[in-house]
């Protein structure tokens, strides 16, 4: 279906190639699964097949990509659009018409079908993708989970014989993730399409795949095989792959049912011992003044009530998890946190440094005061970076903060090694801008942080990274406050998760406690080795560790 | 009985929406109307009508919101002319002075232009008509943006202009993602411990707010090309040419009919060579569309709803017009000397019969309120269960 012959590609200010010596079949009807770390061409690879490499980004491509017999060198993409469907990370840069109806029907209109065609093919999709109730409305008011749907949908009208979609639920809370995920899986049963999938939340999708395309190393050969084996060598694995590993277990498993039937002899040994307890809350006893105070906060947007007589107290040395669906109220809270929503009702109070025994009202504080209060990381970090290079930015943030010169250059040498001065904050990778916004965040050393969905598009190591960076700034005594819909993330830091549904807060407890309990947020460890309450593989290998050494 | 059952306004769906050009005819046809007119009365009741029919029909779609926009654009109109009016003064001689401006000494050069001065009460109501007049034309513009949705109308563009009007149309939707782009980045100031407030602050975010909608203009356009906008089917060279022929000629005859028209001579011919223009123009867009190989998705029926709301613009305009000839001492009343304007009976009568669409137009749903939340509540399912608080 898609045959990749020695392709190579090349942009133009590159020295080494984006992509190196891919020569693969990938056949009809698979599923597969293209993984590896940032920066390793995945989505360079998947440009090629629906021809925007390079006709639209420009560079060179050696080699040749066939889709259904059509070569990509001589075919343009909307040439190819009755072929291939292309979903990008985006969806919202996706659509072109306003309203979900509309959006299905484009590419059909593109390629001229005739109208009762479309209009049959409209209604399929409509229930294939469990859109129908959606049919009428306008694509911004739509969920996450179902913008990425009306996104599948939209590519699939024109019946293409391949799909290719890079980082489908990586934005997505988890019952919107499974939600594209059942549909990608009746595509390929039912309907025999071809899949080619990029994501870095392997733990979501692992499983489905048939085949799994390794990108191991920027311009190194990639490796095409069955999911365990590929899985088995990956430098990037979820995961279950590396508790299977921690077990001696081979092939590894690949989903939670196939681990927990072969956890047995692991819960076994693993019975006697007791996860590591959490030092935060035990630390963060009720004596030591909180960092921030809200009670009974209400905020509107509009007519909306985005949060509800929400209650929360954090502690220095707490990392908090606030999980919920898109929507929840949890951005809302982080902003209004920050002074950039105003409470409707109900007050919010921070303590710190010079706060006093009253502490500062966020929205009626200064910005340049609030600075040493707290701190907040965006979701994209690229809203706090204006220079144009690194050392800018950083003497920038120092001058923002008050801070000794240096300071923030210190910080970034401590997240980032190796990041020159001259870089341009744009072109640097989503893990790197991370950590420049963190460090310019933290010039002003604020005692409590907050990260709003720190993990999007990061892959293992730089969520390693950051987690290290993170429970050494909570054992310093900072309290972080982190929006998340990675249960892996909450699980490894969060001394305590807080649950956001509607606005209102629905749980608020032990990390433990509240994830175990839920099965949407439970991570893979939880599921595998429940009822027995670990979380973390992290955990599992240093109790192992532990009673090996003592025995 | 049954017969008002049947034409009782139906519930607005996708498939007995009104055609967008429908609403486009009516607000045009009022707003002929307007161009007649400096009565006040006469202008008020247009207003009237169109703000009843949007209230009556308007959706909550971003675009419905133009109506109120576009009031205050007229209000804004209406103040600076009479602003200018008292300022420079008025060509309309007069002789109820109600105040007088120190007058500014103008050089030689500048003669014929008077700053300060008299301020008649002639002057001042002629430009009060002549400014509700074009503020009412405005409103009628605002009616039709706010009553037709903008991506239904292009679908009933000709082929040709689909691509230039699909631009505009992705245009018109960036704008709100600039807004909430600003919003954004203002924010994110306020995190670095900068300003958030003021002209500055804005302006300082002015080139990462570019770099963005660029990006997302970039990632469209990729999107979009892999979705097939832009297929082409091959032509040959002799029908390209007569397209361009035909488009341009027929132009241009349209623009020299429309001033024909509208200028006080010249009636008689222009409204051959307009339509002759326009059938040249048309023929070359459907010549044109021949390049395209795009069909389309439900487009919006021209059904008898359509016609009777075009018809009742149309109707409008065609009254106002023939009194407009017949008694122009009711439709343009005189200022010098001052009278009070008095409500002409019919041509209000056929006004009023603009207010059709409010009656057979299909019914839109209630706003949906605060849709966005309400329907993610009803799509997904609770992901938490209770647990105990700590």
């Amino acid at each position: 279906m898609i045959r990749f012959d020695q392709v190579s590609v090349t942009y133009e200010d590159a020295a080494v190639p984006a992509l190196h010596g891919v020569d693969l079949t990938v056949d009809e009807g698979e599923l597969v699964l293209v993984v590896g770390p940032s920066g390793t061409g995945k989505s360079t690879l998947l440009n090629t097949v629906s021809g925007l490499v390079p006709h639209f980004t420009g560079g060179t491509l050696h080699g040749r990509v066939t889709v259904a017999g059509r070569d990509t060198r001589d075919h343009k993409p909307r040439e190819l659009a009755d072929v291939v469907g292309t979903v990008g990370q985006d969806p919202l840069a996706h659509f072109v018409t306003d309203t979900v109806e509309d959006e299905l029907a484009y590419g059909m209109e593109s390629l001229g079908l005739p109208p009762d065609t479309m209009r049959r093919r409209v209604e399929e999709t409509l229930d294939l993708l469990g859109l129908a109730e959606l049919r009428d409305r306008p694509t911004a008011t739509l969920s996450g989970g179902q913008m990425q749907r009306v996104a599948i949908g939209s590519v699939l009208t024109t019946h293409p014989k391949a799909l290719v979609l890079d980082e489908p639920t990586s934005a997505l809370d988890p019952a919107a993730a499974e939600e594209v995920l059942a549909v990608l899986q009746r595509l390929v049963h039912d309907l025999g399409t071809t899949v080619l999938l990029a994501e870095h939340r392997l733990e979501r999708v692992v499983q489905y795949a048939d085949r799994v395309l390794l990108l191991p190393a920027p311009g190194a050969a990639p490796v095409l095989g069955d999911p365990a084996e590929v899985m088995a060598l990956s430098p990037v694995r979820p995961p279950v792959v590396a508790l299977g590993r921690l077990a001696g277990w081979s092939p590894p498993p690949l989903s939670v049912r196939d681990a927990r039937r072969r956890a047995a002899g692991l819960r076994e040994r693993l019975a006697p011992l007791v996860p590591p307890a959490g030092d935060g809350p035990g630390r963060a006893s009720s004596t030591v003044p909180p960092l921030a105070e809200v009670s009974s906060l209400a905020v509107h947007r509009g007519r909306i009530a985005a949060l509800r007589g929400v209650d929360l107290t954090v502690r220095p040395g707490e990392t908090v998890a606030l999980m919920g669906r898109n929507g929840a109220g949890k951005s809302t809270l982080l902003n209004a946190l920050v002074g950039v929503h105003e409470p409707t009702r109900g007050r919010i109070r921070l303590g710190g440094a010079s706060g006093g025994a009253s502490g500062v009202v966020p929205h009626r504080t200064k910005p340049s005061e609030l600075l040493r209060h707290v701190g907040l990381v965006p979701q994209d970090p690229r809203d706090l970076l204006y220079a144009d290079t690194v050392a800018a930015e950083c003497a920038a943030a120092d001058r923002d903060t008050g801070a000794e010169p240096g300071t923030c250059r210190a910080l970034v040498s401590s997240l980032l090694p190796d990041v020159p001065d001259t870089t341009h904050p744009r072109d640097l990778s989503e893990g790197q801008r991370l950590a420049l916004a963190l460090a310019v965040v933290l010039s002003a050393a604020p005692p409590l942080l907050l990260l709003d969905e720190p993990t999007r598009g990061l892959d293992y190591a730089a969520k390693e990274r950051l987690t290290g960076v993170l429970r050494s700034l909570a054992d310093d005594g900072h309290a972080i406050v982190l929006a998340t819909h990675d249960v892996e993330l909450a699980a490894e830091l969060a001394h305590r998760v807080v649950v956001l549904a509607d606005g209102e807060v629905v749980a608020d407890g032990p990390s433990a406690e509240v994830v175990t309990s839920s099965p949407a947020f439970a991570p893979q460890t939880a599921k595998i080795l429940s009822p027995q309450p670990w979380l973390t593989v992290h955990q599992v290998r240093a109790a192992l560790a532990g009673a090996g050494g003592g025995a | 009985m049954t017969v008002l059952a049947a034409l009782r306004a139906p519930r607005a769906t996708r498939a007995n929406a009104l055609h967008a050009g429908a609403w486009w005819l009516w607000a045009l046809g009022l707003a002929t109307a307007a161009s007649r007119t400096t009565n006040p009365l006469l202008l008020a009741l247009i207003v009237a009508v169109t703000g009843y029919v949007v209230a009556a029909r308007r959706t909550d779609a971003p675009w419905a919101r133009s109506y109120a926009a576009f009031l205050k654009l007229a209000l804004l109109v209406l103040a600076v002319r009479m602003v200018f009016t008292t300022l420079l003064g008025s060509p309309i001689p007069g002789t109820v002075v109600l105040f007088t401006l120190p007058e500014i000494p103008l050089p030689e050069w500048a003669q014929g232009v008077r700053l300060g001065g008299r301020v008649t009460a002639e002057g001042l109501v002629f430009s009060l008509y002549e400014g509700l007049k074009l503020a009412t034309i405005l409103v009628c513009l605002g009616a039709a943006n706010a009553l037709a949705n903008p991506a239904r109308l292009l679908k009933s563009l000709p082929a040709a202009l689909y691509e230039a009007g699909l631009a505009v149309v992705v245009a018109m939707t960036f704008a709100p993602h600039l807004v909430a782009d600003v919003r954004r980045l203002r924010a994110a100031r306020r995190l670095r411990g900068r300003d958030d407030k003021g002209v500055r602050a804005v302006l300082r975010i002015g080139l990462p707010v570019l770099e963005g909608a660029l990006e997302r203009s970039v990632a469209l356009a990729a999107s979009m090309d892999a979705r097939g906008y832009g297929r082409t089917a091959r032509v040959p060279a002799a029908v390209r040419r007569t397209t361009a022929v035909l488009t341009l000629g027929g132009l241009l005859g349209v623009c020299a009919g429309t001033y024909g028209l509208l200028a006080s001579e010249g009636a008689a011919h222009g409204l051959p060579v307009l339509l002759l223009g326009l059938a040249a123009a048309l023929g070359g867009l459907w010549l044109g569309g021949r390049r395209s190989v795009r069909s389309r998705y439900r487009p919006d029926r021209w059904g008898a709803r359509a016609w009777l709301v075009s018809a009742s613009g149309a109707v409008v305009a065609a009254a106002v017009i023939r009194a407009a000839a017949g008694v122009p001492e009711a439709l343009r009343p005189s200022v010098t000397p001052l009278t009070v304007p008095e409500l002409p009976l019919w041509p209000a009568a056929a006004v009023l019969i603009g207010l059709l669409p409010a009656l057979v137009a299909p019914v839109p749903d209630a706003p949906a309120g605060a849709d966005d939340a309400t329907g993610r509540r009803a799509e997904e399912t609770p992901p938490a269960k209770e647990t105990t608080r700590a």
